[in-house]
């Protein structure tokens, strides 16, 4: 076992690209959400006013109404023409489209867009004084540290590249070692369907700790991530979630020799997983059978647990709910893939 | 009753893909220390019979004996494969995959040896995915003699070698051989059976058709003053002329 563990290893190491992949991918990712949220870029809404000369427009100059010149995430698109303008809402390249002209306010929305349908809302505030606000409304600060879009979506993106790496790298991995006839040959050793799947495991997991280390360093090294638990609990969660998903990729790799199939398998699994597990955004208002598929993917319980930790600074025994189910999950993908694991079918 | 003198045993083994017979019925005793060879066209059944045998695969019905009994854990330490097609792990060095492989086993030749055997030295540090055919084919062969078998498979030892590298094979499967290890061959190429194999089984259609020594298979089917006396003239005679597979 040690020797195969050793010779996987090996073979993922000098696999430059895949495992240059591995690393860059998750920080490319980070990187770019980074720069967007850091430069001021994240507005969420979109604005579209015409007739204005995109090269020389000047926001307060605008006649439009003042309140609408200082919205936080809300971007000003200038366009020229009427026509112009109406293409890109038609086409949701703006959430809404206002004319830079005359006493009386005229806007544009689509009926098919949501974000439209909210910005419209803000449109008509726009023009009601702040102080009719005053005595209906009352504003309560947040208290304690805040957490950045960033440091929510961090440990999704690390899980996200444990799930992609563990499902490929396992998965797909060993049904093309099937297709090849290397499995054919190593079954005409003495070596074991338990001892191949394990060395497989073991060294899959390990690779995986150590490259979502080096991740997670690298990131906080430009990002400065808050972490709010202990590394100690962050890694015990890690450990878990990783094996859960190996074990899944064992599943997946226990028969078969069409890679396409199985590549398009795998993908039928993670596709769902990356939206539904909350990698990007929280499912928190989805209805309630999306939750309840939510609740079946191993993804869900490892990000649910990492970001408690991470985000809000659980302990382990907080925590221990979603590691005993990554935990019992691990136990039955094992015991599935090693009753139908076949060295040649 | 225990035949101790026939290392391995077939009794009537029947193999059928998807209600195509691969293997119809085959019976073989193969004494210890010979070289068998098998030979056949292209979709004769050769490889289901020699993959029953090397347990890759399971035979529909029919028994199979090593050293007179039941197949056990012993068999795979005591066997050696070198299979037709078979890919090696990519980013594994040749020296790296024969330390490999002889980890898996409980006593193996030195390293150093097995390189030096299949004149591999040269490439020892190469990728195994940098080597080129022929050097493939030593390396398998090589880890098919790594730790030590008493029976060897060779399923098409030399197919795509040069002539050069092809007497070297030959050269090692005699050594083999003549030190007492017992070898299954399968070949396409009829000087290779008539060099190494003592006894030579022709198959055709999942079945055996004849059965002998070179020499009495060319005694019997070369009797015609017109045919030339080798044993391409006997699988030809045996299994027709029209193209298979």
């Amino acid at each position: 076992m040690w020797a195969l563990f050793v010779a996987r290893n090996f073979e993922f190491i000098r696999d430059r690209a895949g495992f240059g992949w591995n690393i860059l991918f998750p920080f490319l990712i980070v990187a770019g959400f980074g720069v967007i949220f850091s430069s001021g870029a994240g507005s969420e809404f979109k604005l579209g006013v015409f007739p204005v000369n995109p090269g020389s427009m000047i926001v307060k100059d605008l006649n439009i109404p003042e309140k609408l010149k200082s919205y936080d995430h809300i971007k000003i698109v200038p366009f020229r023409t009427r026509d112009e303008a109406m293409d890109k809402l038609l086409h949701h390249k703006i959430d809404i489209l206002l004319k830079n002209a005359g006493p009386k306010l005229r806007y544009w929305v689509s009926d098919s867009s949501p974000k439209g349908y909210v910005l419209e809302k803000v449109v008509k505030e726009s023009v009601i004084p702040e102080d009719m606000f005053a005595s209906r409304v009352i504003r309560q600060q947040v208290k304690g540290e805040q957490i950045r879009y960033i440091d929510w979506l961090f440990p999704g993106i690390l899980g996200m590249n444990i799930m992609f790496s563990s499902l490929f790298g396992v998965g797909y991995v060993i049904v093309r070692y099937r297709r090849s006839g290397v499995l054919k040959r190593l079954k005409a050793t003495p070596v074991t369907a338990f001892e191949y799947l394990a060395a497989q495991m073991v060294s899959r997991v390990l690779i995986l700790l150590f490259t979502s280390f080096v991740v997670w360093f690298g990131c906080n090294f430009f990002f400065s991530f808050h972490m709010q638990g202990s590394y100690f609990d962050v890694f015990v969660v890690f450990l878990a979630g990783t094996i859960c998903l190996v074990s899944l990729g064992l599943v997946i790799a226990c028969r078969g020799t069409n890679e396409e199939l199985t590549n398009g398998f795998i993908n039928f699994i993670c596709w769902p997983m990356m939206f539904l597990s909350e990698v990007w955004f929280s499912i928190e208002g989805a209805s309630a059978w999306v939750k309840n598929v939510a609740k079946v993917l191993p993804l869900t319980y490892f990000l649910s647990a990492a970001r408690k930790i991470i985000n809000d600074g659980a302990s382990l025994s907080d925590v221990s709910p979603e590691i005993t189910i990554l935990l019992l999950m691990s136990l039955v993908f094992l015991f599935i893939g090693s009753l139908l694991f076949s060295w040649t079918r | 009753m225990k035949s101790s003198l026939n290392i391995i045993e077939v009794k009537n083994l029947k193999k059928a893909y998807k209600g195509k017979k691969a293997v119809d019925g085959v019976s073989i005793s193969i004494p210890k220390g010979s070289c068998f060879g098998l030979l056949g066209p292209n979709g004769a059944g050769k490889t289901t019979i020699v993959e029953i045998m090397e347990n890759i695969i399971q035979p529909d019905s029919g028994d199979i004996l090593y050293k007179g009994d039941k197949r056990n854990k012993t068999f795979n330490q005591e066997i050696g494969i070198q299979f037709q097609h078979t890919e090696l792990l990519a980013f594994l060095t040749v020296e790296e995959t024969l330390k490999t492989f002889a980890a898996f086993y409980q006593k193996h030749l030195p390293v150093e040896d097995i390189l030096s055997l299949c004149m591999l030295e040269n490439i020892k540090k190469s990728l195994n995915n940098k080597i080129s055919g022929g050097q493939r084919q030593r390396l398998l062969l090589g880890l098919a003699l790594l730790n030590e078998p008493e029976l060897i498979f060779l399923d098409e030892p030399s197919t795509g070698l040069d002539p050069q590298a092809r007497k070297h094979i030959w050269n090692i499967i005699r050594d083999m051989n003549d030190n007492g290890k017992t070898i299954i061959l399968t070949t396409h190429y009829m000087e290779e059976a008539q060099s190494l194999c003592d006894t030579i089984a022709i198959m055709d259609k999942g079945s055996i058709i004849d059965q002998g020594s070179p020499e009495s298979l060319m005694d019997k089917h070369c009797r015609d003053e017109n045919t030339p006396r080798n044993l391409e003239s006997v699988f030809l005679k045996l299994t027709g002329k029209s193209l298979r597979e």
